[in-house]
Formats: structure tokens, sequence, C-alpha cells
């Protein structure tokens, strides 16, 4: 009995390894197949005329592969989505976590969600058929498909997580430091902002960088929108294309040099997420220590 | 002596259970004043009614009047309240920031931005809670890096820093070990010239040792209310003399 049970404990335990080791091979698989496919691209046109040329015309008779107009755009673009979106996002976060009736909590704290789980082609559909044509009115240009289009569909989708992840950091904050501001005749408002918030700092500047992951690696929503002309990003208005786009148009029909290239802005996205993943790390340990 | 604090026929119910029944007390000024009595009897609701911090939880119901310097408390702007009414923790609660931004937050919130003003602040407050010569070389460290009862003396120190008139500290010793314990009866001793202490204890000795007043509450009554070595030599009450000879409780 004894005997059985323990070897039946040594098989789930296998199991759980197993299932544990597929996600392991996974990440191997794709980050070795990534910087396989990746280099030989980058070794052909030269990493410096690669990153920082400034022109991409893969089809042209002399074709050109600079990505700067792509990791340009994907720069601003996020950054665009992070300073309207961060606000937003902590301000409501500030308001659920700490003000609002619970009823009003309850409704917006599952809008919130709904808001996650809307499919990205949805959020592009919606932008194209509104945001797109009510900007071209707005600001009088001929087209409406442009950069500040892309970080308006971008700071949105962002909304939910930097929210949801705002709001626990803001729960977990505990009722003795708010009750020593408040016992100290600070108002509510004065408490939450110069209390609660720091001290829920690594949590909201992680739901931050993770709001970053989510911008830089959107594809589908910013291809509907952003107009996907693969120009510098040198006006709001501009009709750009961002590395995951990039890749994207072309691939279906990308051949030779063309191909590889397309593989080798697929691996500097890799990098970008790579190193966010490293800051989110970084801010999620800070907060342990605390 | 004058009294600072007037309660009168103060009753607060939680929902529907009452927690305070009936409460008339004159807390003089600058003394301390021990608030004594078993668990669940209604010491830290009153202590808490006097800087309305009660208004902060659901479904608390009052009635009675409670002045603070001949105004009614619950007519007057609570922050300002608070500001001169001051109340250090059970627990120790220093925010999560430095030694320094913990003893200035009070006083910044007050609106002082002036960067002398606020070190003399601070150093007068740390040097009031006895605590100076503990952190002058590392006020720029957090403030959770300090010892149990060093955080006490913070917290002590940034309550002092608002310049309150009146001190409540709900057992502020109960969490520490008895040489913090007798750091904080010396402290209060001594703030006592300044300010006026009402205090939650468990410990009768400790009432005895620093309060001039004791209040004996059962059963969100009060019990007993007079100088404490009265209470403590031949109280009045029957029940108060079998709580302060540890007959019960
Ligand atoms: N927030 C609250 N909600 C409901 N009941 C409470 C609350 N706080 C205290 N009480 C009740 O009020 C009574 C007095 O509590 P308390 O003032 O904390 O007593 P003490 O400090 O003397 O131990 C207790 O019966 C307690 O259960
Ligand atoms: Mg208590």
């Amino acid at each position: 009995m004894k005997k059985s049970s323990k070897l039946f404990e040594g098989f789930v335990h296998g199991i759980f390894l197993v299932l544990g080791l597929v996600t392991i091979a996974c990440v191997l698989i794709i980050t070795v197949y990534l910087v396989a496919s990746g280099i030989p691209g980058i070794v052909e046109i030269g990493l410096t005329d690669f990153l920082f040329g400034d022109e991409w015309a893969s089809t042209a008779a002399e074709p050109k592969y600079g990505i700067l107009p792509f990791i340009l755009t994907s720069i601003y673009g996020t950054l665009g989505a992070i300073i309207i979106g961060v606000p937003i996002g902590v301000l409501t976060a500030v308001y659920l976590a700490k003000i609002a009736p619970s009823s009003v909590k309850n409704v917006m704290g599952q809008m919130v969600s709904i808001l996650a789980g809307i499919p990205s082609v949805v959020y592009g559909l919606v932008g194209m058929m509104v945001l797109v044509p009510g900007l071209r009115k707005l600001f009088d240009i001929p087209d409406g498909a442009s950069l500040l289009a892309a970080i308006i569909v971008l700071a949105v989708m962002i909304l939910p997580s930097i929210i949801k992840m705002s709001v626990t950091a803001l729960e977990a904050v505990p009722q003795e430091y708010e009750d020593a501001s408040l016992a100290l005749g600070a108002t509510a408002e004065e408490t939450y902002f110069r209390v609660s918030l720091p001290a829920a700092k690594s949590g909201v500047a992680a739901s931050v960088v993770l709001g970053v992951g989510r911008a830089i690696g959107e594809a589908m929503a910013v291809m509907m929108v952003a107009g996907n002309a693969p120009n510098m990003p040198d006006s709001l208005f501009q009709s750009v294309r961002f590395l995951t786009t990039a890749v994207a148009s072309e691939m279906s029909y990308s051949s030779g040099l063309q191909r590889q290239a397309l593989f080798s802005i697929a691996l500097v996205l890799f990098v970008f997420i790579m190193l966010i993943n490293a800051l989110l790390n970084f801010f999620l340990k800070g907060e342990k220590k605390e | 002596m004058n009294s600072i604090i007037t309660a009168q026929d103060l009753c607060l119910w939680y929902g529907q259970s009452q927690a305070l029944k009936n409460i008339n007390i004159q807390i003089p000024e600058r003394s301390i004043t021990a608030l004594i009595g078993p668990s669940g009897c209604g010491k830290s609701t009153f202590l808490k009614t006097l800087n309305r911090m009660n208004d902060l939880i659901n479904g608390v119901r009052i009635t009675g009047t409670v002045e603070y310097n001949g105004t009614d408390i619950f007519s007057q702007d609570v922050n300002q309240l608070r500001k001169e009414v001051g109340m250090v923790f059970q627990k120790p609660n220093p925010f999560p920031m430095s030694i320094y931004d913990n003893v200035a937050y009070g006083p910044r919130t007050h609106g002082i931005r002036n960067k002398a003003q606020l070190d003399e602040i601070v150093e007068r407050s740390l040097r009031d809670a006895a605590i100076w010569d503990e952190v002058k070389d590392r006020l720029k460290k957090n403030a959770l890096g300090l010892s149990g009862g060093q955080q006490q003396r913070l917290c002590i120190a940034r309550a002092l820093a608002v310049q309150p008139k009146v001190l409540l500290m709900d057992e502020p010793t109960s969490a520490l070990d008895p040489i913090s314990t007798l750091k904080i009866e010396e402290l209060a001793t001594n703030l006592k010239e300044t300010y006026t202490i009402v205090i939650v204890t468990h410990n009768m000795q400790q009432a005895l040792r620093i309060s001039d007043r004791t209040a004996f509450f059962l059963l969100g009554e009060l019990v007993e209310y007079g100088d404490t070595e009265q209470i403590f030599s031949q109280p009045a009450d029957k029940r108060t003399e079998d709580y302060v000879t540890g007959r019960f409780g």
C-alpha cells in the first residue's frame, strides 16, 4: 500500500515535470529559431544599415531594408499610449480601489474585464470605422489612419491591465497606513495620493510595464488604423508601420532576402519584449522586498 | 485643572449592537488619563470617537455630545480636529517611506513646504519622542528598518509633528518588549507637560505608574472614573475592585 502510493506520487510528479518542460521547450525552440533565422538577414544587410537605415523599400528594383521607421514608430506609439493610458488607468484604479461604492465598483470591474477580453481585431475594426474618420474630420487631414489613431487604440487596449493590476496593488496597501494619514488630519484624497499610491508603487509600475509589453506586441489593431505605410514617424498624422505590422504585412508574399529581413525584424521585436520582461521582473522583485 | 475633553451621555452603536452606553467623562488638560477594562468593553471605540476615526466605519451611530475645548467635535472640521487630537495606534504603523518623510508627512499635508522649517520640525519632533539620537544619522533610510519600539516612537514623533494638543494612544506598548515599553512610558510622562494624553492599557501596572486619572470600562459602560491612586487603592465600585485586584478580566 505504502509502496504503491509512493509509486503513484512519483508518477504524478513525473507528469507535472514533463508538462513544465513542454513550456520551457517552447520558449527555447522559439528563441533558437528566431535567432537562427533572424541573424542571416542582419549579417547580409549589415547591422547598422538594418537598424538605423531610414528607408524600407523591400520590393524596389534596388531594395532597401532600413527598419528605423518601424523601431521609432513602435517606440513612439507605445510611449504615446502610455502617456494617455497610464494617467487614466491609474486614476481609475484609485477610484475603483478606494472611492467607488461597491455597486459602482462591481459594474466597472466587469466592464474592465470585458474590455480586456475584446479581440484586438474588434478594436481595429471600431478604430477603423469610428476613430479614423473622426480624426480626419477633426483635424481636417486627408487620411485619419495615422500614428495618432494607433496611439489612441493602443491606449484603450492597455487600460484593462493597468487598471486591474493597479487596483490589486492599491487594495493590498494595509489599512493602517491610511488610518495613520487620516489621523494626522489629511483628507481622504490626500491619503490616497500621498500614502496609498506610493505604497503601491511597485505594483503600479509593473502594471505600466505590462502595458508597454502589450502595446509593443500588438499587431492586428494597429495594422488597421495606422495606415501601414513605411514612413518615418515625423508627425502624429503620418501614416506609419509598426515592427509587428512590418512582419505581418509582407510575410505572405515575401522571398529571399526580404523574407530573411522580416525574420530579423521579428528578432528585434523579440529582444524588445525580453527587455520589458526583465524590467517587469525587476519591479515585481522590488515589491517582494518591501 | 481645565478639562479639555468632555463627553456627555455618549452612546455608540455598531449597527444593532451598542458599544458605548451613556459615557460621561471630563478629561483634564496636561495630564495622563488611562482607560482600563477587559477586552471588548469599548475602550478603543471611545478613544476613536474622540478624533472621529469611527466616522470611517459603516453603520456607526452616535448620540450624546463630545466637546473638545468647548466646541462640539461633530460640528467642526474633522481634519482640523484630527490635527489637534493626534493618535498613536496599537501596532506601530510608520509609512513605508524614509524616517524624515514620515515625520514631515503631517506638516507637509498642512501646507509647510519650506525645507529649513521642515528640518526644524522633524528634529524637534524626533527629540520630543526620544528617538533623535538613534536615527539622526539615518533620516533618509526607510522607517520599516527600525525595531518595533523605535517604530512606535517614530509614530509618536509623527503625531507630535503636527503640534496636537491631545495625544490618543491605544495600547501603544502591547506589541513591544519591556525596555521599549519603559521608554514609551517615560516619554508619555514627559509629554504631559505639554500635551494631554489619553492612553488605553491592558497593563494595570502601567496605568498605576504613569496615569493621573483612570477610567474603568466594562461592557460599554464607564463604571468608575477618578484619581488613579484612589481607583487602585479604594475603588468605590465592587466591579472596579475585582478588576484592579485581578479577580477578573
Ligand atoms: N468596526 C466594528 N464593527 C462592529 N463592532 C465593533 C467594531 N469595532 C469594535 N466592535 C465591537 O465593539 C465592542 C467594543 O470594542 P472595542 O472598543 O474594540 O473594545 P476594547 O478596545 O475595549 O477591547 C466589541 O464588542 C467589539 O466587538
Ligand atoms: Mg482595543
